[in-house]
């Protein structure tokens, strides 16, 4: 069989090209970079991109510097999708009457942006079909704006507006399970992205060119500031993520699951939680129960992950 | 426009930013406590430090070898705990 040319197998077939360059003001070990630079590179051109508020635009955009070498505009918290909508049925209607090139068009949103305040844009965006790729970056809280609960925080972690102490251990409720609620749109493509399968991540990324509609990302944005994690650890932390099932890496086409890094010998998630500060408090005896409840979440998830690839 | 502008007249409207990259003019290498020093030695050339580094500030080159940019590393230590062949060692910044 002759190799897939829209696929790579190793880091160096990436191409080294940038653009999106040094000087931004994203943290010390920061995922979110590892993430755009890579959609930058598999993404041909031309390309026009859509920034909700965000860490991402907050610290790639502090006038008058940019860390843009890519159209790019900053849009609202809630409408990332929608304006995205707008600029790709734009893109459309001049290629129509004037000819020209078709653009990519790519939203970014983090989970602030996505899980919270731009469901309903996602949504609309979603169930238009208007060709484009939306890309949440998750890093599990609304971290720009100091550490708040969203609804991508997972039960018991640690946020400023879900201390954990005596009243509460830690955010009471479950993460939204966003990548489900794009699927229910029956979008061509859906997949999960994690920076610490890098060959993983662009193999998916390159897919999405190969599709017509909207396509959409969910990528796990390690954050050592708010996960009040070492800096160094960020690719150990989301490595351990995948491992331990908290993270599974999957695509969905047209409804069709089928995942695309299998773990056979799961780590117990105690691993993944003492690397990070926001659950520390989970290893006292009374938090006991949701360590035991995040275990048995993530590994019914991985089921019945395993029993939608078979159908 | 692909220079600064010499003054507030020639400033573009609504918070346009017509100079791509600009960025670069800014340094971030000063946020540093740790810097990664390496040893090429020691180094295969696999790339992972020049993929994860989220500061693109490890410069991959033609034959594949890497160089760190001071200017722009933010010293998280990313490179050197990934690095397969600890290549890349964290040191205190001093002075």
């Amino acid at each position: 069989m002759l190799p897939d040319v829209n696929k790579i197998r190793t880091i160096k077939e990436i191409p080294n090209i940038d653009l999106f360059v040094s000087g931004h003001r994203l943290c010390a070990g920061c995922g979110i970079p590892i993430l755009i630079k890579n959609v930058l590179r598999a993404i041909p051109d031309p390309k026009a991109l859509v920034n909700a508020t965000g860490c991402l635009e907050v610290a790639s955009t502090i006038y008058p510097y940019t860390s843009w070498k890519v159209p790019w505009v900053h849009v609202a918290f809630e409408n990332a999708a929608a304006v995205a909508s707008g600029i790709e049925a734009a893109f459309r209607a001049l290629e129509r009457k004037k000819g020209g090139q078709k653009y990519n068009v790519i939203a970014l949103g983090g989970d602030g942006g996505t899980f919270d305040i731009g469901i309903q844009a996602l949504s609309g965006a979603l169930e238009r079909g208007h060709d484009l790729i939306y890309i949440c970056y998750d890093n599990e809280a609304y971290m720009n704006t100091g550490i708040q609960r969203s609804g991508g925080t997972p039960l018991g972690a640690a946020t400023t507006t879900s201390p954990a102490g005596s009243v509460i251990p830690g955010k009471p409720e479950y993460k939204k399970s966003l990548m489900d609620i794009v699927v229910a749109h029956g979008v061509p493509y859906a997949a999960t992205l994690n920076p610490a399968y890098p060959v993983d991540m662009y193999n998916k990324l390159l897919k999405a060119n190969e599709f017509e509609g909207p396509k959409f990302f969910h990528y796990y944005s390690p954050c050592p500031v708010g996960w009040w994690a070492s800096e160094s650890m960020s690719i150990e932390i989301a490595r351990l993520a995948v491992q331990t099932l908290v993270w599974p890496l999957y695509e969905v086409e047209y409804g069709k699951y089928r995942i695309t890094v299998n773990i056979r010998n799961p780590k117990p998630i105690e691993e993944y939680l003492k690397t990070q500060g926001r659950f520390r408090h989970l290893f006292k005896p009374e938090n006991r129960w949701i360590i035991d409840e995040l275990q048995r979440r993530v590994r019914e998830n991985w089921e019945r992950l395993e029993k939608l690839t078979k159908l | 426009m692909s220079s600064w502008p010499r003054d507030w007249r020639e400033l573009p409207m609504a918070g346009i930013i017509n100079i791509a990259g600009s960025s670069l003019d800014y340094k971030t290498g000063t946020w540093r406590a740790r810097k990664p020093v390496l040893y090429p030695d020691k180094c295969i050339k696999c790339q992972i430090c020049w993929l994860f580094c989220p500061d693109m500030a490890i410069n991959r080159l033609e034959d594949d070898s890497v160089e760190i940019n001071y200017e722009y590393c933010k010293g998280c230590g990313i490179c050197a705990e990934e690095c397969p062949t600890k290549a890349i060692e964290m040191v205190e910044e001093v002075g």
